[in-house]
């Protein structure tokens, strides 16, 4: 096995469960406001997935977007300002948890409309056709999205124009609080593919290694002008829909029974270990290394100031219009 | 590339526009597509029937012989995805130009362009652009009844990010595409069909018009009428009736709803003291609801008397063409107000 692929793979799943698990804590100091998704559990996903993209390939997700901006690159210490809206966040503060960006890596953007950046992706993919390069693009989205009709619109123009993209779905089993057997009439995403004549897969999403060769599998085929390919990873998140959620919709043991026996970083950790690929002593160094990630980033957030009152009127539009946001009255108003 | 305000185009005696021809509104909005698509390769068309069947109402028959099914790309009835897809295209540097067919159809593709197109810019902290145009042909008078006549414009006044425009000259039309394919925001570009089949005069050669300017179309100091797209034709007519009666009006034709032109709207209030506003929209939370109050705002000591509009009225567009010209504002309907308000 190669040797930094597991480095890569063991040091992005531990610096993502970490990241969470700080800004679980900062929502609870009321350091975060609004919304705030946690990705624990779901980490063999991003971090397998974006192992096999190449650097300007395109990547667009779901709300649930953090460990997806980690697993891609981008520094978590823009990533976590943004979650307290800081003037250094990745986007300015004026996105939000929802609203990640880091266009100088391809990732364009955590969509906060369920399904709403599937037919973007398609674009994008349109666009590197257009444009004659052999770049892919990954759309992330979860269970929920495949009901939504954008969805179904996004897919069949792809498939028919057979466009280099990936549509990634992770199914955590839940919509928020509905169970995918209350919410779908089929439970295994990948049969959606067939009224589309896509290629389907399906892996697991809690092993690493899977999404790994998954992905890869599906990039070739939308490099190689085979189309794109509906690739379900079947994952699990530990924590509620967002932090608000009370979790009412399932049982503890079913949370737990999944931590103990499939957590995807204690999958890694074994498989790594009884191959003897890295050391103990390395995966430790591996750890620590990911929990000064954190707390720098913590610390470069914290510190971080507010946008100032200007950016408020900033870049409503490519141009400045002239008298925008100095109506009478209007900066009064924001002011008050 | 000139700019030429289109009131030195319309407004000017011929012998000082020699070079104009006549062409069809809808030729003058191709010759706009095909002149940035030569000029740009960016620039491509996406929509349902633009290709082979060469577009609903025909502004884009022939471009696909030009120009290829790559670049004039017929799409699967899929508002929402075709609109998404445009989005998603221009992040990266494509200029797309979406037709739909009918600007009711925008309904199916609303997240699309208020939840992404226009809201891009602004929670990405200026990392991205979305130079994309959606053309939709608007309005009634053709009896197609209540889903394929409505004038929906308003709607997008209301989200900011989006420009909207709406010519009322052929010469407008192509001039305000071209700048409209040009500009970075996504922009909303409204096509009145039953101006479609108006035969006008238009410069020759290449030329833009730049967003967010009015034009005066002609001038007067009884009374001010603001209207838009193809009320501003009306305007026009109903100007030509009250000079029979000895009312002199001015009439001012926005072009562009987002930006708007406040400022020339004022300057002609100011010295008239008097203004009817005019759309083909619904009355309540229309374009005019919006103009009349920033009338207000900016001048409202200038004013002699009270705000008139002249929109059509709060209800679905019939089908029954007796009644549905009923309902549209005509050239008389705006004159009978602006007469109103000069006897105040």
């Amino acid at each position: 096995m190669d040797r930094k692929l597991l480095q890569r793979f063991f040091y992005q799943m531990k610096l993502i469960r970490l990241f969470e698990e700080k800004s679980a804590e900062f929502y609870a100091y009321g350091k975060i406001g609004g919304f705030l998704h946690l990705y624990i559990g779901e980490e063999a996903v991003a971090v397998g997935a974006c192992a096999a993209l190449r650097d300007d390939d395109h990547l667009l997700t779901h709300y649930r977007d953090h460990g997806w901006a980690l697993a891609r690159g981008t520094d978590p210490g823009p990533v976590m300002a943004e979650l307290l809206g800081k003037a250094t966040g990745v986007s300015k503060g004026k996105g939000g948890s929802m609203h990640l960006c880091d266009p100088e890596r391809h990732f364009w953007g955590g969509y906060a409309i369920v399904g709403g950046h599937l037919p973007i992706a398609t674009g994008i993919a349109f666009a590197m056709r257009y444009q004659g390069n052999d770049r892919a693009v990954v759309a992330v989205f979860g269970d929920g999205a495949t009901n939504i009709g954008e969805f179904h619109e996004a897919l069949n123009m792809a498939a028919l124009w057979k466009l280099p993209v990936i549509f990634l779905c992770e199914n955590n089993l839940y919509g928020m609080g509905t169970a995918v057997t209350r919410a779908s009439a089929v439970t295994d995403m990948v049969q959606k593919a067939c009224a589309y004549g896509m290629a389907g897969e399906q892996c697991d999403g809690m092993n690493v290694f899977a999404v790994y060769e998954a992905t890869q599998k599906a990039l070739q085929r939308a490099r190689t002008g085979e189309g794109p390919t509906l690739l379900e990873a079947k994952t699990y998140r530990y924590r509620g829909h967002s932090m608000a959620d009370p979790e009412l919709y399932r049982q503890r043991q079913e949370v737990e029974k999944i931590r103990e026996q499939h957590d995807p970083i204690e999958i890694l950790r074994e498989r790594i270990l009884e191959e003897k690929a890295l050391t103990p002593e390395e995966l430790e160094r591996l750890e620590r290394e990911a929990e000064e990630a954190v707390a720098a980033a913590a610390r470069f957030a914290e510190e971080s100031p507010p946008p100032p009152p200007e950016a408020l009127f900033a870049d409503v539009y490519a141009q400045p219009i002239p008298g925008l946001g100095l109506e009478e009255g209007s900066r009064d108003a924001w002011q008050r | 590339m000139m700019e030429v305000a289109a009131s030195e185009v319309r407004g000017a005696p011929e012998a000082a526009v020699p070079r104009a021809r006549e062409v069809y509104f809808t030729e003058a909005l191709q010759e706009a597509l095909a002149e940035e698509m030569r000029r740009d390769p960016e620039v491509f068309l996406l929509g349902e029937d633009i290709g082979v069947y060469g577009g609903c109402f025909g502004v884009t028959r022939g471009l696909l012989a030009e120009f290829g099914p790559e670049r004039v790309r017929d799409t699967p009835i899929s508002e929402a995805a075709l609109v998404g897809m445009a989005v998603g295209a221009a992040i990266l540097g494509a200029r797309p130009v979406v037709e739909v067919m009918f600007m009711d159809f925008v309904t199916l593709a609303m997240d699309q362009l208020v939840n992404h197109a226009a809201k891009f810019r602004y929670v990405y902290g200026e990392q991205a652009r979305v130079p994309l145009v959606l053309r939709c042909p608007a309005g009634a008078g053709r009896a197609y009844g209540a889903t394929h006549s409505q004038s929906l414009e308003a709607w997008f006044l209301h989200v900011p990010g989006l420009k909207v425009v709406a010519p009322a000259t052929a010469a407008d039309a192509k001039g305000l595409l071209k700048s409209a394919i040009r500009d970075d925001n996504p922009v909303i570009f409204i096509e009145n069909k039953v101006l479609y089949q108006s035969r006008e005069r238009i410069p020759e050669g290449e030329y833009a018009i730049p967003l967010g300017q009015a034009r005066r179309v002609c001038e007067g100091g009884d009374v001010t009428l603001v209207a838009y797209s193809r009320m501003a034709r009306e305007a026009e007519r109903a100007a030509v009736l009250l000079a029979e009666e000895g009312v002199s009006a001015e009439v001012i034709d926005l072009r562009t709803l987002a930006p708007l032109d406040i400022g020339t709207v004022v300057e002609s209030v100011a010295k008239t003291g008097r203004v009817v506003l005019v759309e083909e929209g619904t009355r309540t939370g229309g374009a005019c609801a919006e103009i009349g109050v920033q009338i207000f705002e900016h001048a409202w000591d200038s004013l002699d008397a009270p705000i008139r509009r002249v929109t059509t009225p709060d209800i679905p567009i019939p089908f029954a063409p007796e009644l549905e010209a009923a309902v549209i504002p005509a050239a008389a309907d705006i004159a009978a107000a602006a007469r109103a308000l000069v006897e105040t």
